[in-house]
């Protein structure tokens, strides 16, 4: 995967708690058999009408977001089905970088194995952007290695990310290559219990 | 003396094969489920770096979320029939056992699990399925993963996992009659909140969940992700073991009264702590409907839909309001005066055996509410052989319900089980998220009972008294 140190970008505030999978990516879209092209799809029943016809008053798609890399939600963001469609339509679409208080434990994960960096801010912190966001175009710097975000407007906060994840999306490394490093304990452990 | 362990300690000890500060865990996994839709692009990705899947033997695959009920040998959709057909010839070349579409043995991933008896206590067991928490009831850590892990776990047999921390749901009292395990785990969500559970592993307690069956077990466990945890778990007991005895997987003899004993010792030791812990009362609780677009909003059936003004600040008062606009009800209705199109009895949490022969004790002599059109989809092959011995599928058909074949069908609708939009379902599945049955559908969740009693009488009732009240 694609390594994140820092990023700046411009913000897209969707200022929703418990934003869950099936409306991330809806299910009619997860038949496909590979990982690309889903960014089309995302949040595609708040983006389209029934007859698939844009939705100008769903916030995401006016003319001021279109550039877009960083998605600042309410809590508990990515709940539901354990899909990596969610992460992969994100992605596609363009963020890098999701801020939300809090979120389901699966979609967070899902995220470290695609490069898309999930940032925990407090509430407060959370609406402080939304707000600023709404009110105008916004951009944010989101640096990996300080684990902080600010802008250039005074805002600064902290976050915290477990070392082995900040390591792999520092890296851009896969699991599977790190793991298979330990193939003798795994085989190890298969013949004690055999 | 030893420090008293939970459950969930003693079977994450037992499966660290690698540890180190700083880091996650690297875990082994004693069963490996896959299914047609999280699991392609793991395939693909193995075959990209000329990997092999390292236990086929730990690892079973069938075809649950897309395969069509009706006309199995027509699949209509081009794309569904790639991603089965995906599977198939990935199974293949992989050496995975596989049971397909037409196989004896397929059915929804989290029935046959346990039906086949390749579920176990003290297993870990993941699966690129959120529900997979369903295997919890059986005293086994099992939980869902992204199709990235899927692609690890089939190449490493193991998984990195931060050691959760464990939370218990206690249960005190007996439920009352015409209350469910649907009701106990959808009350629980709505006290709790659809996130008290994240970063924790639920081990439920008490009472209430000592009384349940295996399969109201499951559909506790299966709900557990609605809360928020990957993961919940019921020590095992004698119920466990007597649900498990002569299946396929299982020893039977001597090995089976042996492994009996280890399973029983997996148990919550006496005085083990609990990073958390929260308690409810089963008396209080009553048959249980959503109103809502998540499943912690849901209301006993006697209540009324709520006003977005009686919520505590305005971020809540907007989320009520969304609901209530989506779901095209007004704030105060009583949810019993709501009526419905639709009714489906299936799903990973309620289409076993079980829930569909209480479901069709409500259905028996009488017919579907001119209104609704109900189907019952069995969770696997053998619940659908197993029902048509019993004679369940006369009593839903003559009474006007569709019998289906297995799948995950109308619980996420990514076959031709749709809910058109605007109208409503009474739904005995897991989620009730906008668009989750269809683009615009509206679902309420609800017990077998419940949607059986709502099928007949075409909106909500209180199936405690629909005896009393269809005799009038």
């Amino acid at each position: 995967m694609e390594p994140i140190r820092k990023h700046e970008g411009l913000v897209y505030p969707l200022n929703r708690a418990n934003v869950d999978t099936d409306q991330i990516i809806p299910k009619q879209f997860l038949k496909r058999i590979s990982r690309q092209g889903f960014g089309q799809f995302v949040f595609y029943n708040w983006r389209f009408d029934s007859k698939g016809e844009l939705r100008e008053d769903f916030s995401l798609n006016q003319p001021k977001y279109e550039d877009t890399t960083i998605l600042v939600a309410g809590e508990n963001f990515g709940c539901g089905s354990s899909r990596e469609h969610a992460p992969w339509a994100l992605q596609d679409y363009g963020f890098r970088v999701i801020i939300a208080p809090s979120y389901a434990d699966i979609f967070y994960n899902n995220c470290t194995k695609n490069g898309i960096l999930p940032v925990k801010l407090t509430e407060a912190e959370v609406q402080t952007l939304i707000k600023n966001a709404e009110a105008d175009k916004y951009y944010l710097t989101v640096d990996l290695e300080e684990k902080k975000v600010y802008d250039n407007q005074g805002f600064e906060a902290s976050f915290d990310l477990d070392a082995y994840k900040r390591e792999m999306l520092l890296n851009g490394w896969d699991d599977i290559s790190v793991t298979l490093n330990y193939a003798d304990q795994i085989a190890e452990f298969e013949k004690a219990r055999a | 003396m030893r420090t008293p362990k939970t459950i969930i300690e003693k079977i994450w000890e037992k499966h660290i094969v690698h540890e180190e500060a700083e880091k996650p865990d690297l875990l082994y996994i004693d069963l490996h489920l896959v299914h047609e839709v999280t699991s392609p692009q793991a395939f693909e990705g193995l075959r990209m770096n000329k990997r092999t899947v390292r236990r086929p033997d730990l690892t079973f695959a069938t075809m649950d979320h897309n395969v069509p009920t009706i006309h199995r040998n027509v699949i209509k959709d081009e794309v569904s029939k790639t991603q089965m057909e995906t599977l198939k010839k990935n199974c293949e070349e992989f050496g995975v056992p596989l049971a397909d579409i037409h196989h004896p043995d397929q059915g929804i991933v989290h029935v046959i699990g346990p039906e086949l008896g390749l579920t176990q206590p003290g297993k870990t067991i993941v699966c690129g399925d959120s529900h997979t928490s369903t295997h919890g009831a059986f005293g086994a850590l099992a939980f869902g993963i992204g199709t990235s892990e899927v692609e690890h776990v089939l190449a490493t047999q193991t998984i990195w996992q931060q050691k959760p921390k464990t939370l218990n749901v206690k249960v005190n009292g007996k439920l009352g009659t015409g209350v469910t395990a649907k009701d106990l785990i959808l009350a629980i969500i709505g006290k709790f909140g659809v996130k008290f559970g994240t970063g924790y592993v639920i081990e439920y307690t008490g009472e209430a969940i000592r009384d349940l069956t295996m399969e109201g077990r499951m559909t506790v466990c299966n709900m557990s992700i609605e809360a928020g945890a990957r993961a919940g778990l019921i020590s095992p007991d004698d119920t466990t073991i007597e649900f498990l005895r002569g299946k396929r997987h299982v020893p039977d003899g001597e090995a089976f009264d042996q492994l009996a004993e280890e399973w029983k010792s997996l148990a919550t030791d006496e005085g083990a702590v609990y990073d958390e812990q929260v308690e409810i009362d089963a008396e209080e609780i009553e048959p249980q409907v959503t109103w809502g677009t998540n499943p912690g909003m849901c209301i006993p059936v006697s209540a009324n839909v709520p006003v977005p003004e009686d919520a505590a600040n305005e971020n809540d008062q907007e989320e009520i309001k969304r609901a209530l606009e989506y779901m095209g009800l007004q704030g105060g209705e009583a949810i019993t005066s709501v009526p419905i199109e639709h009714v489906f009895i299936g799903s990973c949490t309620n289409s076993r055996l079980a829930d569909l022969k209480l479901a069709s004790e409500i259905v028996k002599g009488h017919k579907v509410h001119p209104n609704v059109r109900a189907i019952v989809v069995p969770g696997s092959h053998s619940v659908k052989t197993q029902a048509e011995e019993l004679g369940i599928d006369v009593i839903f058909k003559e009474a006007g319900f569709e019998w289906r074949d297995a799948g995950c069908s109308m619980c996420l609708a990514m076959n031709d089980d749709i809910v058109p939009e605007g109208e409503r379902c009474a739904s005995t599945s897991n989620r009730n998220f906008e668009g989750r049955q269809g683009t615009g559908a509206r679902t309420h969740l609800v017990s077998p009972e419940m949607a059986a009693a709502a099928a007949i009488k075409g909106h909500f009732t209180d199936v405690r008294q629909f005896g009393a009240v269809t005799s009038s």
